[in-house]
């Protein structure tokens, strides 16, 4: 099996706080290019397993490569070729758009030269021309959402970590916000995305599906439904999540 | 008159923007109603008004018979308001924001806990951890508490299940039916139109304005569309392909398939053949049947 394949290794992986067991022996792989949909009920381990993933945080044992990069000890080269997008903090409110993008540039050391050229065309796909200088505060959800995934992969990161992008985001943002996933893996990116929308498990090449720290479901949503005999993924969910013994 | 909320030509404004425009909409006791829109369709805005937390500029409304500018003191004893952020004292324990929610209102923990108690009892185990380290279905599970605490006639609830899994949305929408059954009337929005369904009735608002309330069977009836959902090999490459189709007015992702509002000449497997001569495989094109869900891309797609 060649290594270079895959964008995320992970083997055994394994978080404990105290008596607790928060991620327990989390073994999978995600290819390069590939949707993966991290899915899981609230507290099932999703955003400790993810913390890990990005070299935010240590596991208790078990290892695991992101971007060629070992977790545990190359958690700094790990945070500069990975983007991150989370839900509740991802732009300064207060900086102008195109003042966001250049803040995220410059921490990933981009060049004043690259950021430049880079914000330019981003704005120019993206049809956000209009936004540029405009706060961040004042521009409708959409669009914030849209910049914070420019912001979160301005330096071409191999692969990018979404945690919860569409929560609370209306029928028709989230297809946009979607399609602009879709393009993004078109052009050879790796995306890793938690969601609670199940419609949105659909568009992922390979879901998983955590309970209670363990990763009990993970396939194609095409295969997941033929295996539980399911129309839907959400369908999957229910059945596979219903089960969880911890609550919370 | 049996409307317990009455909401009569309505109109906010921040500063320059309007928020809410000529909004009238009555709601019957015991109903179990949604607000259905897109972000900055002025949901919040509905419920900061009713919640008396911030006064109409013109128009107004009344909540149990009571005025909620001139009442507003009487009015909040007769709501229960859970915003859409989370609201609760982060430092104080489960316990103590009870306690002190309950104490707000001059109510009795005691007293009223028969009306939490098949929420709360998940949060017992845990009486003395801080409202800031729970989990996200924990919080939401105790702001309900705090917000039924005083035995509201009235629940205002601001997308309740934002970031909530849907085994637990599940579960938050029985603990919903249940308080409807015991005589409260809800109101509550979300961005998830599987709950909408699960409203007797429910509006559409988008940019300040209803654009409709109904049940939500009636209101499908309304997208009078004519559409088909669509697969193949890949999605992607499809929803772009059949985009650019003359006879095709909208196309959008929907779950495993693409759903595709077409016009009256579309002919499917024509269609279909032209979608694999663009070298897609597995191509399948077949009626489908509307939901709120299309019909809230048709209502609000064009501002996008």
């Amino acid at each position: 099996m060649n290594i270079s394949e895959y964008a995320i290794t992970v083997k055994n992986l394994t978080k404990k706080f105290g008596d607790f067991t928060a991620v327990d022996r989390i073994t999978f792989d995600v290819r390069k290019g590939e949707i993966f949909g991290f899915l899981g009920a609230n507290g099932a381990g999703k955003t400790t397993a993810m913390r890990m993933l990005c070299g935010l945080s240590v596991p208790t044992s078990g290892n695991g490569c992101v971007a060629g990069f070992d977790i545990v000890s190359q958690a700094e080269m790990i945070k500069r070729r990975i983007g991150y997008m989370s839900q509740s903090f991802s732009l300064y409110q207060n900086l102008t758009a195109e003042e966001n993008l250049r803040l995220f540039g410059t921490i990933y050391g981009l060049s004043d030269r690259e950021i430049k050229t880079r914000s330019q065309r981003l704005f120019q796909d993206l049809d956000m021309e209009s936004m540029r200088g405009k706060r961040v505060g004042d521009i409708p959800v959409g669009w914030k959402q849209k910049l914070a995934f420019v912001a979160a992969t301005i330096h071409t990161p191999e692969i990018v970590f979404l945690d919860e992008p569409t929560g609370g985001v209306d029928p028709v943002t989230r297809r946009k916000f979607w399609e602009l996933i879709y393009r993004a893996t078109a052009d050879g990116m790796t995306v890793f995305v938690t969601t609670h929308y199940l419609d949105e498990a659909e568009y992922c090449n390979r879901v998983s599906i955590m309970v209670d720290g363990r990763i009990e479901a993970l396939d194609s949503p095409e295969n997941l439904k033929k295996r539980y005999d399911a129309d839907t993924m959400d369908e999957v969910f229910r059945t596979v999540a219903q089960d969880a013994k911890r609550t919370e | 008159m049996n409307a317990i909320v009455d909401i009569s030509r309505l109109s906010a404004r921040y500063g320059r923007t309007t928020a809410l425009d000529d909004v009238s909409l009555q709601i019957d006791k015991g109903e179990l109603f949604g607000v259905i829109g897109p972000d900055g369709a002025g949901k919040s805005t509905l419920y900061k008004i009713l919640a008396t937390l911030m006064p109409p500029v013109s128009g107004g409304a009344s909540v149990c018979g009571l005025d909620i500018v001139k009442d507003y003191r009487d009015v909040r004893s007769r709501i229960g308001y859970m915003p859409e952020r989370f609201s609760l004292y982060k430092d104080l324990s489960v316990q103590e924001n009870l306690k002190f929610f309950a104490a707000l209102f001059g109510a009795s923990v005691r007293k009223n806990y028969d009306l939490i108690a098949p929420i709360f009892r998940q949060l017992e185990r845990f009486p003395d951890r801080k409202a800031g380290a729970l989990s996200g279905g924990m919080k939401q599970k105790l702001a309900l508490s705090c917000a039924l605490i005083h035995r509201p006639e009235i629940l205002l609830l601001d997308e309740p299940t934002t970031g909530v899994d849907a085994v637990s949305r599940s579960e938050f929408w029985e603990i919903l039916r249940s308080l409807k059954n015991q005589g409260i009337t809800i109101l509550v929005s979300t961005s998830y139109m599987d709950e909408a369904n699960l409203c007797q009735r429910i509006a559409m608002i988008d940019r300040g304005r209803i654009l409709g309330t109904d049940t939500p069977a009636r209101l499908v009836d309304r997208l009078g569309e004519r559409l088909f959902a669509a697969r193949a090999d890949n999605m992607f490459r499809l929803l772009e392909e059949l985009r650019r189709l003359p006879q095709v007015k909208e196309c959008y992702t929907f779950g495993a398939t693409l759903h595709v509002v077409v016009s009256d000449d579309f002919d499917p497997q024509q269609a279909a053949r032209i979608m694999e001569n663009c070298g897609l495989k597995d191509v399948d094109i077949t009626p489908a049947k509307g939901t709120i869900e299309d019909l809230f891309i048709k209502l609000t797609a064009n501002e996008h």
